[in-house]
């Protein structure tokens, strides 16, 4: 069995040792009847790496990420992920008849849930939406209540699947930073699974690619956070989009990073 | 011209608003009258219809001597029994369809089949088995109760966001903990509204029920008074089973308004 080295973290943050990988995926295949969705796929993320997974739509990119989070069977093949995992939707996926801080707390065992919850929600700026319906919430306030959810259980892997794609852009520039901060101040390892390249080199210390059911491609961003769109990001850009089988002519003029050029369609085919 | 029609618009419009609320109650009102007028002229003989005066008068004159009070407690309790039973048994059979797929197979088939059965022509039946006291009338309200809970329940727990669900999954819930904080919360809409439609069915069910040789009950009370061709105090008692038809409606939208305040549409109000 052939393992890759261990690579070193570039900047993860909280100075994790890093020995052990967070996540460790070893020749994994995953089939829906006839459809091979991944195919023989290695995967290794280290203690407090951000990883970004890019890939068109129905190259199972959501499918890898619920096998992670324990909501699709790995049928005893090899995939080692820490048990202190929690997984953000792109729908929030609050449940509507509990108050917020409920949803926080949901499924905390212990007194002190409702302390922890409102810790966890003060983190993201929730602190004055505690006692509220899911219902009355915006969908940025929503997603950071599902961020909070996912937080308040101290993960050692954080999952995010498309968790902005619903977002208007400011919005999302802004949970760009509230995830980037949490990152920083808790350094779980992430995998966020998005349709938008941007997006993926601005938050990730690594961006895969994920082509025929495996890691196709890997681009490695050194770059100093905040990323905003100088000419080393357009050459990784134009790299990855060629890498998703998109040609870039020329390089666009951008005011901002915030604006994706592409957009792939944002659902998948879930299978 | 432009100029005058929105000048004139919002005038008309507001005139139509400030009389429509007031205007509903004209034409009702208009035929209890021509109704008096018609009994008093003898257009409409009291045996026919009593005039709303005597009915009213009779009304008054049931409530003094306690006639009615009694009466009505008697009916009263056949529903509550009969709504208690069938409300227990649909929403068993509910959960059981509802949570797990050997359960829908041995409980939905017979369900599905019985339902198609009016209920109330079980009543020859139900007086076999039963005798023609108090059971037969109680066991027609709970079967008849039993289907518009179960197919309502059934379907709010079939009906629950399974994205819900596998969020819920994902955050360590499972087994009872899944049912009680997700399941049974996400189907409660579904539930009342069968709720609803078991109160409605429930009276419309007594009425039948009570014809089955009561002694005592609103029904008792309408068939004694078709005897003495007593209109005014038949009409008394379809009154009285309308407005309790109206309370049910009104009591569950009570438990709505407490139960389900989540829901966007009463967060608004």
């Amino acid at each position: 069995m052939t393992r890759p080295a261990i690579r070193p973290v570039v900047s993860a943050p909280g100075g994790w040792p890093h020995k052990t990988p967070a996540v460790r995926v070893n020749n994994f295949t995953r089939r829906f009847g006839a459809t091979t969705v991944l195919d023989g796929l290695d995967l290794e993320i280290t203690q407090g790496e951000f990883v970004a997974l890019l890939g068109r739509s129905g190259s199972g990119k959501t499918t890898l990420l619920r096998t992670l989070a324990g909501l699709d069977t790995a049928d005893g093949q090899d995939v080692a992920v820490p048990s202190a995992r929690a997984v953000v939707f792109q729908e929030p996926r609050l449940l509507p008849w509990k108050r917020v801080w409920r949803n926080v707390a949901l499924g905390l065992a212990g007194g002190d849930a409702r302390r922890r919850a409102e810790a966890a929600l003060a983190e993201v700026g929730l602190s004055h939406r505690i006692d509220v319906w899911p219902a009355t919430l915006s969908g940025g306030e929503a997603q950071r209540a599902a961020l909070a959810r996912a937080l308040v259980r101290e993960p050692r892997l954080l999952l995010l699947d498309e968790p902005f794609a619903a977002l208007d852009a400011l919005t999302r520039l802004k949970m760009h930073d509230l995830v980037l901060n949490l990152w920083g101040a808790h350094a779980p390892a992430v995998l966020i699974v998005t349709h938008d390249v941007d997006e993926a080199i601005s938050l990730a210390d690594r961006v895969l690619v994920l082509d025929g059911g495996r890691i196709a491609a890997e681009e490695r961003i050194d770059l100093p956070r905040p990323r905003d769109g100088g000419a080393g990001f357009q050459a990784i850009r134009r790299r990855l989009l060629g890498h998703l089988g998109v040609e870039v002519s020329a390089p666009a003029p951008r005011a901002a990073s915030d604006t994706p050029l592409v957009n792939f369609p944002v659902r998948e085919t879930a299978p | 011209m432009t100029l005058v029609d929105t000048v004139r618009f919002p005038a008309t419009f507001t005139g139509v608003r400030w009389s429509g609320a007031g205007r509903r109650w004209i034409s009702p009102l208009v035929l209890l009258a021509l109704w008096e007028v018609g009994a008093r002229t003898g257009v409409i003989p009291p045996r026919v219809l009593a005039a709303p005066s005597a009915v009213a008068g009779t009304f008054w004159g049931l409530v003094q001597s306690g006639e009615l009070a009694s009466n009505l407690i008697v009916s009263f309790f056949r529903v509550a029994a009969g709504l208690a039973i069938g409300v227990a048994v649909g929403s068993a059979l509910a959960l059981t369809a509802g949570l797990s797929r050997l359960g829908e197979d041995v409980v939905d088939p017979p369900i599905q089949m019985l339902r198609t059965l009016p209920v109330l022509a079980l009543s020859p039946l139900f007086i076999v088995w039963f005798g023609i006291d108090e059971t037969p009338k109680v066991a027609l309200i709970a079967l008849a109760v039993v289907f518009p809970i179960y197919l309502n329940l059934f379907n709010g727990v079939r009906a629950v966001d399974p994205k819900l669900v596998e969020a819920a999954r994902s955050f360590g819930l499972s087994g009872w903990s899944l049912i009680r904080q997700v399941i049974l919360p996400g189907a409660l809409p579904s539930f009342l509204l069968g709720l609803r439609f078991a109160l409605a069915v429930a009276v419309l069910v007594l009425v039948v029920a009570e014809q089955i040789n009561a002694q005592a009950g609103l029904g008792y009370l309408i068939n004694n008074a078709r005897d003495f061709m007593r209109t005014d105090i038949i009409v008394v008692c379809l009154v009285i089973y309308a407005l309790l038809g109206l309370g049910a409606d009104g009591l569950v939208r009570a438990i709505e308004g407490r139960a389900v305040a989540w829901r966007p549409n009463f967060l608004k109000s």
